[in-house]
């Protein structure tokens, strides 16, 4: 379960995010969707540990550990993981060798034994055609030369692979086309169950179509406005978000 | 080994500055101990030989060959050179034979004349053409635009008129400064016949948001030496825009330091060279990132006929507080005969981390595939190969947005290839 | 802390915590006095009964080198070196072949032990011959300080009709050879450092491989500098004949000692028609300190000639080590379609130098050269690039592409690169292709969030900002090379 209470944030002396509660059931899939610059990627950023991006008031929490003082590794260790809105490139690092290392790494953390190169080779074929990837992505370097959509197809495997029990999907589903939509979305979906929880970041209401969150928080100015079911994401589609702002005010 | 044949000679033409010096120092107009600390540079250090790294792919031997006379300046005729000025609207401001002459200029209160402007910069301890400028000057001007003044645009020009046959020397130093705020297009021209030696020195300085565009057209004659020096100096904000092109001179050299030392400078320093015949010629450049966030870059494009020889050397220095630095460099040659010869050194000198610095150089003819292709539509072979020439240079000249120069960069051009043809 | 500070600290202890394997041996040395003349060059001369031709050689490369002055336009500092406070000759007391590994000194053994050398490998280092059948797969003519104190797989190479051993051996068996080829790439008088090393060169490796003969196996040589003061000056020959293919190993470590060592190799390769020679070489010598106190001074000269046509020569480095490296892996591109490669990752830390590089001489039509060259810098260190592509008259149609990229660790260090390009054939194409870079803050977040520690990320992307030169190492070096990055710059890894 994710917890976070009056969480503030800033980037630099800029305080982005003016105090948040949210809580995140394990289990549930819950959207927060706002306008450009409301803050949402920098919640994203703060959960999982980004340099700069620091938590100046409150608490998160992740099944009772403290996320907010420890390391990010450690927080993936933790089960966390931060779908990019831009995958970051690795030229020279190949995507099988990356993935290996972050499953292992993972695994070590977790007391689990590694897992050795033709066993992962296994999981990660089939988690890739699931995903209708082709095989030869995983020979390439890690996001380098990839497409907009390769680079979050790829985000998705490594999420299908490395088995998270919190996914946070910062804005994943923008410059897709339907199809790649429709591929994400599946990986995502076939990860729910009672030990996974996901935070979809989100502009559109679109995806959300594809995943069917249980709640949708709407997010303006640093500060959760609204929460609501699946319908408020389409109050928001019909109305926009000044209606909403205006009716918050 | 018989390097110490050319030092020698080497020796014997700085001697000869040096005796030149002697006879003239009484009455060089400005600072007496300025003078005489070059003439100590040039005493020590004498011309720059092989075994200098600066100067490893340019070779001063030729000028050994030449001895110049004192120039005669009573009565010079410039007309004919004045016509082959290109048509600019601007205020001219004209030397010939490396003297000012009033009257063939324009006045403008931005421009004080009658005497060498040393301005601050350039090293006479350190760089051997500017200590034997900073020893030998008798003339220049200095250009000066006040605090948030669009001063427009100025022509400086030099036309030598090759005196008859004599040889001479001449070693103009001009000063150009910006106030806080201020804006200039200069673009120098160059042109002249005969044999002579043309060793200009310009400083520069920029202040905090001034904007200079230098542009910078070398036609000089095809037996002239023609070494160049620029030292600029861009503070805060200051954008400093130059462009050269070069289709003159039989042992060229245009040598630009830049400067950025102050956060968010700009420096451009691109450049063309077209080259025929034995013509040699070399474009060095050293910019210097001492602050932070500051960008420069350099597009260089070269083009070589017949024995001609080409030379770049550019190199981005960052220092330890110039982070954020953003330095690119490209250095392109075309080699378009047998016998033509490319010499390129682009380097890089970095001690800050957080930057992003490259360059590229390349050196080749021109594509086969792509000449193919024109011809292939019905271009003549000549005339896709001029095509194929004019785009490659374009992507150096497209920086140039003052129209009036560069239509005279464009005129220029045309004629060199239509000499080649 | 930010990532970046981070680093800083992963880098700092990873140089601080002191050379892993900094060690010395006890083993006694019969040794010249200090000090460099024509008797101490005669008296080398006469310890490795040579005949008089190389002598004279010798004494013709000390008269050129007493003429030459130290070059100063690599961007290196240091104090002058005295060349008369050096031993130039040392040797291990000879003792009788060792039948089993149980006869070997011990001192020797626990070396290897701590170099991580393999069981087997060891045995064959300390000249233990293995029974018939059990020969691995990679021939070792170890140099201990200046004597080879083991050879091994003679017979099996000099069933292929390979020749490899210790240059002073060729001298005796094969004189013909070596009279013919040695400073043929590299004349006595080259450079400095190359006449030095030819007036006092005391052993190395020799390699010949006659025509048509691919080498059955991997040569490598294990070069050690083990004597307090000792100056190595090695000297390598590997000739090709016609169609033969050799790839030559050489991977150094050095024990940790207080004194700067003087290093001053040669390294000849030639090249018939259709021949090949791969060079590798991870070069690990101790540092110095971390405040730049001690660390070797490798001076090197390493140059072959493509003389054949079609013939090929390929160099591959891997330099974390010495406090100074001084070295341009150089090809000469005589024949017609030859081809020439250099590919370099060097890793420099606290006050570390490297000023290296390559030359690509382009003299043969259709001659191809590939530059790829990586440099890491870190703490207080410099790290030059510094290459020469010179394409002659007659090179119709050569190539070369030259990519060199740099990545800087912290803001105390320098990044630098010096190419020259020069071209004098218009059918010839040129490319060089230069960035600099850092290891980017969103990198380092990217690999953590996916769980992966400081360390493993910065090492994880140091290797792939090497992996073009690393995949050009043999698959025995490639292990070792990517430890030695980690090593370099991760932490000790645990």
């Amino acid at each position: 379960m994710l917890e976070i209470k009056g969480l503030e944030a800033s980037i630099g002396d800029k305080q982005i995010l003016r105090g948040i509660d949210l809580v995140v059931p394990s289990g549930e899939v819950h959207a927060v969707m706002g306008p450009n610059g409301a803050g949402k990627s920098t919640l994203g950023y703060v959960l999982s540990g980004r340099a700069g991006y620091e938590a100046t008031a409150g608490l998160a929490t992740f099944n009772g550990a403290d996320l907010l003082d420890i390391e990010p590794e450690e927080r993936a260790a933790l089960g966390l993981f931060l779908a990019f809105q831009y995958p970051v490139e690795l030229p020279g690092v190949g995507n099988a060798n990356f993935l290996r290392t972050a499953l292992n790494a993972l695994r070590r953390a977790r007391g689990e034994a590694e897992m050795d190169a033709p066993g992962f080779l296994k999981l990660a074929r089939a988690e890739m055609k699931r995903l209708s990837m082709p095989d030869d992505m995983l020979k390439r370097n890690v996001n380098v030369g990839f497409s907009g959509g390769e680079k979050k197809r790829n985000e998705v495997l490594q999420m299908a692979i490395l088995r998270p029990k919190l996914a946070i999907l910062d804005e994943t589903d923008s410059g897709l086309d339907i199809d790649a939509l429709r591929i994400v979305a599946d990986g995502v979906n076939a990860l729910r169950g009672p030990d996974f929880s996901a935070l979809v970041i989100t502009h559109y209401q679109r995806l959300l179509e594809y995943i069917v969150p249980d709640r949708v928080h709407v997010l303006v100015s640093g500060r959760i406005i609204r929460s609501g079911g699946p319908e408020l994401a389409l109050e928001l589609e019909a109305n926009g978000y000044a209606g909403m702002v205006a009716d918050a005010a | 080994m018989s390097a110490s044949v050319p030092t020698t000679r080497l020796q014997a033409t700085a001697d000869a500055f040096l005796t030149r010096f002697a006879g003239i120092k009484a009455s060089l107009p400005g600072d007496k101990s300025l003078r005489e600390r070059a003439a100590a540079t040039v005493r020590s250090k004498g011309l720059p030989g092989p075994r200098e790294e600066a100067w490893r792919y340019t070779q001063l031997r030729p000028l050994t060959d030449v001895t110049f006379e004192t120039p005669l300046h009573a009565d010079v005729d410039a007309q004919a050179l004045l016509g082959r000025l290109p048509e600019i609207a601007a205020p001219h401001l004209v030397f010939v034979d490396g003297r000012f002459r009033a009257d063939l200029s324009t006045a403008s209160s931005m421009v004080r004349t009658g005497a060498p402007s040393f301005g601050s910069g350039a090293r006479p301890d350190f760089d051997p053409m500017v200590a034997l400028n900073t020893m030998l000057a008798e003339d220049g001007v200095a250009i000066s635009v006040p605090h948030d003044v669009d001063g427009g645009t100025i022509v400086l020009a030099s036309l030598a008129t090759g005196q008859n046959g004599r040889a001479i020397a001449f070693h103009p130093r001009h000063s150009v400064n910006l106030a806080d705020g201020a804006k200039l297009t200069l673009i120098e021209i160059g042109l002249g016949d005969g044999v002579y030696f043309h060793n200009p020195v310009v400083t520069v300085s920029v202040a905090h948001g001034a904007s200079l565009t230098h542009l910078r057209l070398q036609t000089e004659s095809e037996q002239a030496f023609v070494l160049s020096t620029v030292y600029a100096d861009v503070a805060s904000d200051g954008t400093y825009d130059s462009f050269q092109l070069a289709t003159g001179g039989r042992l060229a050299r245009a040598e630009i330091h830049a400067t950025l030392s102050g956060p968010n400078a700009i420096a451009h320093l691109n450049a063309a060279q077209l080259l025929a015949g034995s013509q040699h010629a070399d474009f060095t450049t050293i910019v210097s990132h001492d602050a932070p966030n500051c960008a420069s870059r350099q597009t260089v494009k070269t083009v070589l006929t017949g024995k001609s020889r080409g030379v770049f050397q550019g190199k981005i220095e960052v220092a330890r507080a110039a982070q954020k630095t953003d330095g690119y460099q490209m250095n392109q040659a075309l080699l378009l005969s047998p016998d033509a010869e490319m010499d390129s050194k682009p380097q890089l000198e970095i001690y800050a981390d957080d930057v992003k610095c490259s360059h590229g150089a390349t050196v080749g003819e021109l594509d086969a595939e792509q000449l193919f292709y024109l011809r292939s539509r019905g271009v003549p072979e000549a005339e896709a190969r001029a095509m194929l020439v004019r785009a490659f240079l374009d992507e150096a000249l497209e920086a140039i947005t003052h129209e009036a120069g560069r239509a005279a960069m464009e005129t220029a051009i045309a004629h060199w290839w239509d000499r080649q043809a | 802390m930010t990532a970046v500070a981070e680093t800083l600290d992963a880098v700092q202890s990873a140089t601080e915590g002191g050379y892993k394997w900094g060690f010395s041996t006890e083993i006694e040395m019969d040794m010249a006095p200090k000090g460099l003349n024509e008797d101490i060059i005669r008296l080398i001369s006469s310890r490795k009964e040579e005949p008089q031709w190389l002598l004279d050689w010798r004494l013709k490369a000390y008269a050129a080198w007493l003429k030459m002055e130290e070059p100063h336009w690599a961007m290196i500092h240091h104090p002058p070196i005295d060349y008369q406070d050096l031993h130039y000759y040392a040797a291990p007391k000879k003792k009788a072949g060792p039948k089993s590994l149980d006869e070997v000194d011990p001192e020797l053994l626990k070396m290897y032990e701590k170099l991580g050398i393999p069981l087997k490998e060891r045995a064959i280092l300390a000249g233990v011959e293995l029974p018939e059948g059990e020969a691995p797969q990679v021939a070792i003519d170890a140099v201990f300080d200046s004597v080879s104190v083991a050879t091994t797989f003679k017979a099996t190479l000099a069933k292929a009709g390979v020749i490899f051993c210790p240059i002073s051996e060729a001298v005796r068996d094969h004189p013909e050879l070596v009279r013919q080829y040695i400073g043929s790439v590299i004349p006595a008088g080259d450079n400095y450092f190359a006449a030095l090393n030819s007036a006092v060169f005391t052993d190395g490796s020799f390699v010949f491989i006659p025509k048509g003969v691919r080498c059955p196996m991997e040569l490598s040589t294990y070069f050690r500098i083990n004597a307090r003061n000792t100056g190595q000056f090695e000297r390598t020959l590997i000739i090709v004949e016609d169609g033969g293919s050799v790839s030559y190993l050489e991977g150094c470590t050095a024990p940790q000692r207080d004194e700067n060592q003087l290093h001053a190799a040669v390294v000849e390769l030639v090249a018939m028609n259709d021949a090949s020679i791969k060079y590798s070489t991870v070069q690990n010598w101790y540092p110095g300190d971390a405040e730049g106190r001690g660390g070797i001074y490798n001076f090197v000269t390493k140059r072959g000639i493509c003389k054949g046509a079609n013939s090929k020569i390929s160099w591959t480095q891997v330099e974390t080590g010495s406090a100074i490296t001084w070295k341009y892996p150089s090809c000469i591109l005589q024949g017609d379609g030859s081809v020439g490669e250099f590919y370099s990752v060097a890793v420099t830390t606290n006050h570390q130098q490297a000023d290296t590089g390559t030359k690509m001489i382009h003299i043969g039509r259709n001659t191809r050269s590939t530059i790829v060259s990586k440099g890491i810098s870190a703490g207080k260190s410099n790290n030059t690039y510094r290459g020469k592509v010179s394409v002659l008259k007659g090179a119709e149609n050569a190539r070369n592409f030259t990519q060199c990229d740099s990545l800087l660790i912290g803001d105390q260090c320098g990044a630098h690169t010096v190419p020259y390009i020069e071209s004098r054939n218009p059918t010839a194409k040129l490319e060089h292709e230069a960035t600099t870079s850092k290891i980017s803050d969103d990198q380092l977040f990217y690999c953590r969030s996916r769980g992966l520690s400081q360390e493993d990320a910065v090492g994880m992307i140091v290797n792939g900002f090497c992996r073009d030169v690393l995949k050009e190492l043999p698959m025995e070096f490639a292990v070792e090379a990517q430890k030695l990055l980690a090593v370099s710059l991760e932490g000790s890894v645990g």
